[in-house]
């Protein structure tokens, strides 16, 4: 019989190497789907890649989809890190997004930088602020911030939905529900062919790489994952960390929210986080929670979303297709993530003492 | 008796962990009638090989005699059906049952209560005078009574060949002499009882065979009569020691600690401490006798400004530390180190490495908003040499793959760096080695030595009489009694543990 055992901590390399092959394990399970589908695996691969990069606007479309995931990651690589497990992200981006809109919306005369920068503070405060509550409630309550930062995403989601319908809906529009587009003023810039926002991301991991790894701040959250004991102990207090680990991994979240209202959508909606929010707790995990790992997962991931939305055009392959290749490949980088930790070995069957 | 073929032999079992070779070749025989103990330190591979004959573990190859007849045990009820009970360290009962209903609990036919299942329970307790009232619910038993209710349950399901791991550990020296009692009871009626344990004076008290195993491999099996633990100490260690823990003797100091009337209330307002008052002075080792959670825990956690008072004081050089936290208590420039019990869960970071561990109690003194790692850096590389540390390195690996041993020598070295005044340890040797115990002990002395008021809490009653100049017993959160640990007994200490005060003829040193 097939008994799972428990092993000695592998190497990073070997972590790797484990990693690679189930990322090779996926996309040959993944082939023999497309094939059994009527495809030619390697031309669908191939088509991946060239979605993906083949031109310059598609190379920009992949830029485009990892900025927001690399951002939300690092938000929520600090709160885990703490092991506080905000599952957020999504409601924070959109409060975010709400706040900075606000400026958007209201403030359109300001001069654009001023209106740019007072934009992106807001939505870090908006992210931040919706993140202190059920951060306080854990603080003060004890409360479990797994549910309760979930059940917020829903709140604000349907805050976006009332001002969408009501108060901020666009007069404009004929009756349309939607809100009405920035100026040109409360846009972000671009820089490269690409908005602006990649060049705050790649500055953020660069910043948040140094807060955890080098900042007193950064090392007390690392001490209160580990045990709470322990940082009681040391004299750490407690509750203020977790405010402020809180609110900075909020204040990531609402940023990126702000970002993709102002440059992507050019407005705001109950549509903008539409599950990001969720891929980004998925590329934080996989990338150990270390800011320049997530780099390199959300890029292949979004290499993943576009290759996949590329072929549905190209090859008429229905969405679903697409999902499913996505989701093969997750299970098997997740599944042998399991396979760090313990290995499987053949034992015969004994028989029973009499 | 039959003598020709042993009870239970275990022959040439090898069991492996990955690349660690638990139990390499390991020979193992007890027969009827016979207490045989089985000695060795941590790592010796002592649990391995009795998880093997309680069919927890499998082995790799090796077979398994009852009787003379080959059995393979592939699961713990086959090891049952064959008559083998372990008692585990840790108890497995349930709190708001009765002993009764413990002892029926996972058999066949469930919870069905059934007047005959009463009757045999009843006979077998009496029969092994356990001592326990049936019908008593488990919580409100002391440790020894849960013991000895363990014990009849592996009897209730037909043991005969009992194994005891590690049982003493938590008792006090008179339920010891009881467990004792049962275990011969036993040997009498033709049981056999594997007794594990590591304290030497009740291995030679009990035992008829003793065992001893040192790096998973039989070292020697000896009768008990023909041995001395000085031999024994020897094989286990693998080279003579010094077995003898000493007291330095020297003048103490002034009063460096003052604890009035300390108070603490758990959440239920059940008091954890009650009442406490005691002085600790400068150049003097307090020992901290009582059974396991009679306050030792919150009274480690008060000194350390860890733990809400609720009423009293503790006063360090007429400063009130009541209600103030660590960092306070630092500010005010007193130097307190603290090892406290869970050393990874409190006292480290159980993933993190030596230097990062270093810098928990350095970070906050630094400039500015950044960690300064050079100077962790530096003492790692000290300490772990001034300790004799053995680590693969201090920077990137984690403290908890480190040894015990090692584990408490990070710990320790770190709280000793800061050249503390006070120092407050609280089980500091449990679960090490014989050497690096007796390492500890030496570097206690040294603080003392230095002039350093050491509160040091144990298990081993022979260790806090042998190491401390004054021994204070704790008895459900209350003082029983301050003795001096030249003059005083084991049984004395025992009767406080118990709850029994100090005689008030005797000389009260406060």
């Amino acid at each position: 019989m097939l008994k799972v055992v428990k092993k000695a901590e592998s190497s990073a390399g070997k972590k790797v190497l484990i990693n690679v092959i189930g990322i090779l394990a996926a996309l040959l399970t993944a082939a023999v789907f497309l094939a059994l589908s009527g495809f030619n695996p390697l031309e669908v691969y191939g088509a991946m890649l060239k979605g993906s990069f083949g031109t310059h606007y598609r190379f920009t479309q992949t830029v485009i989809n990892a900025v927001p995931l690399i951002i939300l990651s690092l938000g929520i690589s600090v709160a885990f890190k703490m092991k506080y497990w905000n599952i957020g992200a999504e409601g924070q981006m959109m409060m975010g997004a709400f706040l900075g809109a606000y400026f958007a919306l209201y403030h359109s005369t300001w001069p654009k930088p001023v209106l740019l920068v007072v934009m992106l503070l807001a939505g870090c405060v908006g992210g931040g602020l919706w993140a202190l509550i059920p951060a306080w409630l854990r603080a003060k309550f004890n409360t479990s911030e797994a549910i309760t930062t979930l059940m917020l995403n829903y709140v604000a989601i349907k805050w976006i939905v009332y001002l969408q319908y009501g108060p901020w809906k666009d007069p404009k529009a004929f009756g349309f529900p939607k809100m009405p587009n920035f100026t040109d003023s409360a846009i972000l810039p671009s820089l490269g062919g690409i908005h602006i926002g990649w060049v705050i991301a790649l500055v953020l991991v660069v910043v948040i790489y140094l807060f955890m790894n080098h900042s007193k701040a950064g090392f007390e959250i690392a001490i209160l994952g580990e045990s709470e004991n322990t940082a009681r102990y040391v004299g750490i207090n407690i509750s203020k960390t977790i405010l402020s680990a809180a609110f900075i991994s909020g204040a990531l979240c609402g940023l990126t929210g702000i970002i993709q209202a102002s440059a992507v959508t050019n407005n705001l909606s109950s549509a903008l986080a539409s599950g990001i929010g969720y891929t980004a707790i998925i590329t934080a995990w996989l990338s150990g929670l270390s800011a320049p790992v997530i780099v390199i997962v959300c890029s292949l991931f979004a290499i993943l979303t576009q290759g996949a939305s590329y072929i549905q055009t190209a090859f008429g392959i229905s969405a679903s297709v697409a999902s499913v290749l996505q989701a093969l490949i997750l299970f098997f980088v997740l599944g042998s993530d399991f396979f760090t930790k313990y290995q499987l070995v053949w034992q015969e069957k004994k028989k029973g003492a009499n | 008796m039959e003598n020709k073929t042993a009870y239970i032999a275990m022959e040439n079992i090898v069991k492996t962990f990955g690349k660690v070779v638990a139990n390499n070749n390991i020979n193992f025989s007890v027969n009827k009638g016979e207490i045989h103990a089985l000695l060795g330190e941590n790592g010796a591979g002592k649990s391995t090989l009795m998880n093997m004959l309680s069919g927890i573990y499998i082995p790799d190859s090796g077979s398994i005699y009852v009787e003379g007849k080959p059995v393979v045990f592939s699961a713990p009820k086959d090891a049952i059906n064959a008559g083998i009970g372990m008692v585990h360290q840790h108890f497995k009962l349930v709190d708001v049952m009765t002993a009764e209903e413990n002892v029926i609990l996972g058999q066949k036919g469930g919870l069905l209560f059934d007047r005959q299942d009463g009757e045999k329970i009843t006979a077998l307790a009496e029969r092994f005078e356990l001592g326990i009232d049936l019908h008593k619910r488990v919580a409100d038993m002391s440790v020894g009574e849960k013991q000895n209710l363990e014990i009849l349950k592996v009897l209730y399901r037909g043991a005969r060949i009992l194994i005891l791991d590690e049982p003493t550990a938590v008792l006090t020296p008179q339920e010891t002499e009881k467990l004792f009692r049962i275990m011969r009871k036993m040997k009498e009626d033709g049981c056999a009882v594997i007794f594990i344990s590591h304290k030497m004076n009740e291995v030679m008290a009990v035992t008829d065979k003793i065992t001893v195993l040192r790096r998973g491999e039989t070292i020697q099996t000896l009768n008990t009569a023909e041995t001395n633990p000085q031999q024994l100490t020897e094989l286990m260690v693998g080279r003579p020691m010094d077995l003898a823990v000493k007291r330095l003797e020297q003048e103490r100091g002034p009063e460096a600690i003052r604890v009035e009337h300390l108070t603490v209330k758990k959440l239920e307002g059940v008091p954890a401490l009650d009442n406490v008052s005691f002085n600790m002075y400068a150049g003097e080792i307090l020992s901290v006798a009582g059974i396991a959670g009679s306050g030792q825990k919150e009274l480690c956690e008060a000194i350390a400004g860890l733990q809400k008072v609720d009423e009293g004081h503790i006063y360090f050089r007429n400063e009130d530390l009541v209600g103030k936290s660590p960092k306070e208590i630092a500010a005010k420039g007193i130097s307190m180190s603290f090892v406290p019990e869970d050393r990874l869960g409190m006292g480290l970071v159980a993933g993190m490495d030596m230097v990062h561990n270093l810098l928990l109690k350095q970070y906050q003194n630094q400039k500015g908003w950044f960690l300064n790692k050079k100077a962790a850096l530096v003492k790692a590389e000290e300490i772990t040499e001034k300790f004799e540390i053995n680590t693969p390195g201090v920077r990137n690996h984690p403290v908890k793959n480190l040894s015990g041993g090692n584990i408490q020598k990070v710990l320790l070295g770190r709280e000793l760096d800061n050249q503390p005044e006070v120092l407050i340890t609280a089980y500091p040797v449990r679960g090490l080695d014989i050497m690096t115990c007796h390492k500890i002990y030496d570097i206690l002395n040294e603080e003392k030595k230095k002039g350093v008021a050491v509160l040091f809490i144990a298990e081993d009653l022979d260790v806090l009489l042998a190491l401390g100049d004054r021994v204070m017993v704790l008895a459900n959160g209350e003082v029983t009694g301050i003795v001096d640990a030249k003059t005083t007994s084991k049984e004395e200490i025992g009767l406080m543990m118990l709850g029994q005060h100090q005689k008030k003829e005797g000389k009260h040193l406060a």
